[in-house]
């Protein structure tokens, strides 16, 4: 079924606040369709469509709040589910934490999240990618293990101050694992756009051929520090845990990485390179995300990391009051800058080093230091001299994104990366670093 | 939906933390909405509509999946209840064989037509899917039980209980602990109810009504003079029990250098010992990285089960359906073919099983009319089997499935996952204390921490909650930043004394993750405390 344009919605949302008998109510609407193809062992594993719609509905009498949701739309249905809301209110213990909704804000333009090309997606044309893909697996006699997923959505919020924001948009995910036949080799790619047009399958196809091919016979080198050279599809799972790990209530509280002695947070101290600068841009026009974020706070063009300071931390709305500071939300996805090398040039410059397309099982150790351990995965290679010179076994890895980043050589040229982790994406470069941390070998291809 | 979203639209986003891995299905309903089940007969006639729909558009093996998923989120941070959320979750899903393809499409539109249609969908997808096909799928036979019906045997439904007393017993957890010197608490309730109907054109009609619980804790405690904090997660386990796994039993607990317990949880007490304990971990010495004889706790050694043995005998993992995301195994079948891989010492020996009362993954069926059991799959160190299903069990020379399919939602497939997988109590009489008291160099570990393996499941890394540093065969105090590393196979091998089987408890997970789209199942591992000796540990402190 179509998502619900912004007239629809709005239409939509007014109608179910007329029935709301609360202090204050405010009302979402969220509206998707999605269809994927899974393959594995050279041939479709599973398919399926989704289409999914959800309406919720907030009641607050006071401090009181309670939710409710329904997916059924007749105006016998929009009315129980704000009674259901107020029924739940008023049996809600009062959380003293509770802030009164906000009233109209100003939003910036549609993102241009939305492509037509996109929501057109169908079965057939899932099918037709799959085909592409498998032409070159089995021409080279190596097996694929991919999935294609596209979702188009709306997303829309009113309330009883006054408040309307909407937003609309279409993304196609692709990750392919090719690996040889006699399971020795293995290599990895993956892609997430608005437009379905950039999607090359055949081409992120033919790089995983590549590498899986590339990888077979691996060498075992001895655990250690080495300089790395993280592609995107690889730093991305750690950098995300940066950004994740910025909330400002966790840093004041003294349980986060930005905590420090005596209560106080290190916003505003240089903890990594000065080459590092992250922040997120709602209108970026190769990762558009939505003007607003889920309370109804617009969603702006925020520095995160500023040549190695950390600039802005990101608030609740309570927390924000209590600091009587700017409640800055929380951004979806981060553009981190970079230089202007390609990869190639990247592994040009390298004396000595290790190449590595994806990390995997990344799971946190210590949250005071932002340590997480992990594993190279699907296409691990030595370079030397400039050169790859052969594939290595994969490792274990120990380290923070916080060291990391401290510890950058040079980047390269950014572009979209998605997390093969969250599925979020990113943009961010490919990045040659000094002493990443291996702790031990494993024998996984 | 994005999982945020969800924390969002349910009013979770403070409480967040603990609750990262919800899964996002489901609708919230009114707070003390009456429990109940849809009648069997209703669901019988919707199920036939799709059979029916689906046969007549050319499937020649229809299943169908009638889910009522109902969830309640009891959530707590100090001294305040930052929400209670009920979410229900209602709708059909279809699944047909096709030209030799498997097809499926899911609706919550539950009128006649809609379910006919979305039967239709998903013959076409089939038929789609069936272009790029080389080798039809190949079923395992199974036989109808016509209409039959399980449950999980509760002795009191969690979702009869008032939501304020169990609000105001994760409130008298944060009073205990903080009490005990934390400063900060959240804790949660997360209860499950699947109501689940399967019918299919083999002539199952199978109603099955599967209950679950989880209550956790997470305490945190600061020294604001050098800035470091401390963590202490609760030492309960999510169990398929109902609220009876939260009435204390004395004769549940085992009182040591900090309380265990077996099928009945006091959250109070264990609250009250986190809340020391972490100002403990605080002050306690960073371990010297080395190798040591480790003394695992079933409240530990249940995930390092899990990772390194539950998912490697998962035979579509084998056989590489998940190569692109979950990964494959080293478990492979030529090693399985010798009947000679030693995958443990002869003192290993471990079962899947699907029955197990009170586990996570206990039902009478799986999600393809399968009746459950218990099987094998490492036999006095030796692999002697995988977890498999009815398209994969030809491949290993069995005739039926294993029962092991399951699906998280009705809008989701079905496909294999994992058992209950568990290891079997030493023969001999031992206790824990005994155990230890033979170790020269050693630690004790309890409660699950970080985990991480690779995407064959050679190489792995656990870090706990409690560690206690034993010297000479007694605990001599706690130990901090501890992690220990190793392979698989000489980690099983390593094994070298099983406490016997009054020291056996269940551990789990309400969240093991699999597939693309990913979704989530739960599953518990039972064991008694083991030792493994000369295992690599590593100090995973750090400056930044």
């Amino acid at each position: 079924m179509p998502i619900l344009t912004k007239e629809a919605a709005q239409a939509l949302l007014k109608k179910v606040l007329a029935y709301s008998k609360a202090d204050e109510c405010e009302v979402s609407i969220f509206s998707g369709d999605s269809g994927n193809v899974r393959y594995a062992r050279n041939e479709v594993s599973t398919s399926g469509a989704n289409s999914k719609n959800m309406l919720v509905v907030s009641s607050a009498f006071g401090k009181k709040l309670g939710t409710a949701t329904i997916n059924e739309f007749d105006d016998a249905s929009l009315e129980k589910v704000v009674r259901r809301a107020e029924e739940l209110a008023r049996l809600a213990p009062e959380n003293p934490e509770y802030m009164p909704i906000l009233g109209p804000q100003q939003y910036g333009e549609g993102s241009g999240g939305y492509n037509k090309d996109t929501a057109a997606v169908d079965p057939a044309f899932r099918a037709d990618a799959v085909a592409k893909s498998l032409t070159i697996t089995k021409q080279n006699k190596l097996v694929a293990a991919g999935y294609l997923e596209n979702n188009m959505a709306s997303s829309a919020m009113m309330n009883s101050k006054g408040l309307f924001a909407y937003n609309s948009s279409t993304d196609i995910n692709f990750s392919i694992t090719v690996r040889s036949e006699d399971g020795t080799g293995s290599g990895y790619a993956s892609k997430a756009y608005n437009d379905v047009r950039k999607l090359d399958a055949a081409k992120e196809t033919s790089i995983a051929a590549q590498k899986a091919s590339g990888s077979k016979g691996a060498k075992a080198i001895e655990p250690g520090k080495y300089t790395v050279i993280l592609e995107p599809a690889a730093s991305i799972v750690l950098i995300e845990q940066l950004i994740n790990n910025l909330d400002a209530r966790s840093a004041e509280e003294g349980r986060s990485f930005l905590s420090k002695a005596g209560g106080k947070t290190k916003l505003g101290d240089k903890l990594m390179d000065d080459q590092v600068t992250i922040y997120s841009d709602p209108w970026h026009p190769d990762m558009p995300t939505s003007p607003y974020n889920n309370d109804g706070r617009p969603q702006e063009k925020i520095t995160w990391i500023d040549k190695g300071v950390v600039k802005n931390m990101y608030y609740s709305r309570y927390w924000a009051q209590k600091d009587n500071v700017k409640a800055i939300p929380g951004p979806d996805g981060f553009i981190m800058e970079g230089g202007t090398a390609s990869l190639e040039e990247l592994i040009k410059s390298t004396e000595k080093g290790i190449l590595v397309t994806r990390l995997w099982y990344i799971r946190p150790v210590d949250p005071q230091t932002l340590l997480f351990t992990g594993l190279t995965r699907d296409g691990t290679f030595y370079i030397e001299n400039g050169v790859i010179k052969h594939p290595v076994k994969n490792f274990r890895f120990n380290e923070s994104p916080v060291i990391m980043l401290n510890n950058v050589e040079a980047l390269g040229r950014p572009e979209r990366a998605v997390s093969g982790e969250s599925n979020q994406s990113a943009i961010l470069p490919p990045m040659k670093l000094r002493d990443f941390t291996f702790t031990s070998l494993s024998d996984a291809i | 939906m994005k999982r945020r979203e969800f924390l969002h639209y349910t009013g979770l986003g403070l409480g967040a933390g603990l609750l990262s891995q919800i899964p996002i299905i489901g609708k919230a309903v009114p707070l003390e909405a009456p429990w109940y089940t849809i009648d069997v007969a209703k669901k019988k006639e919707l199920a036939d509509v799709a059979l029916n729909a689906a046969r007549s558009k050319g499937a020649t093996y229809t299943d169908v999946r009638i889910g009522r998923y109902l969830n309640q989120f009891i959530i707590t941070r100090e001294d305040k209840v930052e929400n209670v959320v009920n979410t229900e979750s209602y709708g059909i899903g279809i699944r047909v064989l096709a030209n030799g393809s498997w097809g499926f499409a899911s609706t919550d539109q539950m009128d006649k037509d809609s379910i006919a249609r979305a039967a239709a969908t998903a013959v076409a997808i089939a038929k789609e899917n069936a272009r790029l096909l080389t080798t039809p799928v190949q079923l395992a036979p199974q036989k109808g039980y016509g209409e039959v019906s399980w449950k999980t045997p509760i002795e009191k439904n969690a979702f009869d209980v008032p939501v304020k007393e169990k609000a105001d017993l994760l409130l008298s957890v944060s009073d205990a602990a903080m009490k005990g010197g934390a400063d900060y608490v959240g804790s949660f309730m997360f209860l499950v109810n699947e109501q689940k109907y399967f019918a299919s054109s083999d002539g199952s009609y199978i109603d099955q009504d599967v209950h679950r619980i989880w209550p956790t804790f997470q305490i945190t405690k600061i020294d604001k003079a050098t800035g470091k904090f401390e963590t202490r997660n609760a030492l309960s386990s999510p169990r398929g029990m109902g609220y009876e796994y939260l009435i204390p039993r004395e004769s549940d607990k085992i009182r040591g250098v900090t309380t265990l317990y077996r099928d009945r949880y006091d959250m109070l007490e264990d609250a009250r010992q986190a809340g020391t304990q972490v100002g403990e971990k605080l002050k306690a010495k960073s371990v010297e990285p080395g190798k040591y004889d480790l003394v695992l706790d079933p409240s530990h050694l249940w995930l390092t089960i899990h990772e390194s043995v539950g998912h490697p005998t998962e035979l579509d993992r084998v056989l590489g359906y998940e190569a692109n995301f979950a990964g494959t195994s080293f478990l492979t079948l030529d090693k399985w073919e010798t009947k000679k891989f030693q995958f443990g010492s002869p003192l290993v020996n471990i079962v899947a099983d699907k029955t197990q009362p009170g586990s996570l993954g206990a039902v009478g069926y799986d999600d393809e009319g399968v009746a459950t059991q218990k099987w094998d799959l490492i036999k006095n160190g030796v692999l002697v089997n995988y977890q498999a299903i009815r398209d994969q069990a030809h491949i290993i020379g069995l005739n039926q499935s294993q029962g092991c399919c399951y699906s998280q939602s009705w809008s989701d497939v079905q496909f294999q996952r994992m058992a209950n997988v568990s290891l079997q109590p030493g023969t001999a009489s031992l206790t824990p204390a005994e155990l230890i008291k033979n170790v020269e160099r050693g630690i004790f570990i309890a409660g699950d921490g970080s985990f991480s393996i690779d995407q064959q499941r050679y190489n792995f890394q656990f870090g706990g909650q409690l560690f206690y540093e034993i010297k000479n065969g007694q605990i001599v105090g706690m130990l901090k930043d501890v992690a220990y590393q190793s392979n698989t196979q000489e980690f099983w091998n390593s094994c070298k004394a099983i406490a016997d089987k009054r020291d056996y408890r269940l551990g789990g997970s309400f969240f093991d993750g699999k597939g693309q789209p990913s979704q989530v199942s739960a599953v518990s591992h039972g064991s008694a405390t083991a030792r493994f000796n000369g295992v690599n540990v590593i100090n995973t402190a750090r400056k930044i």
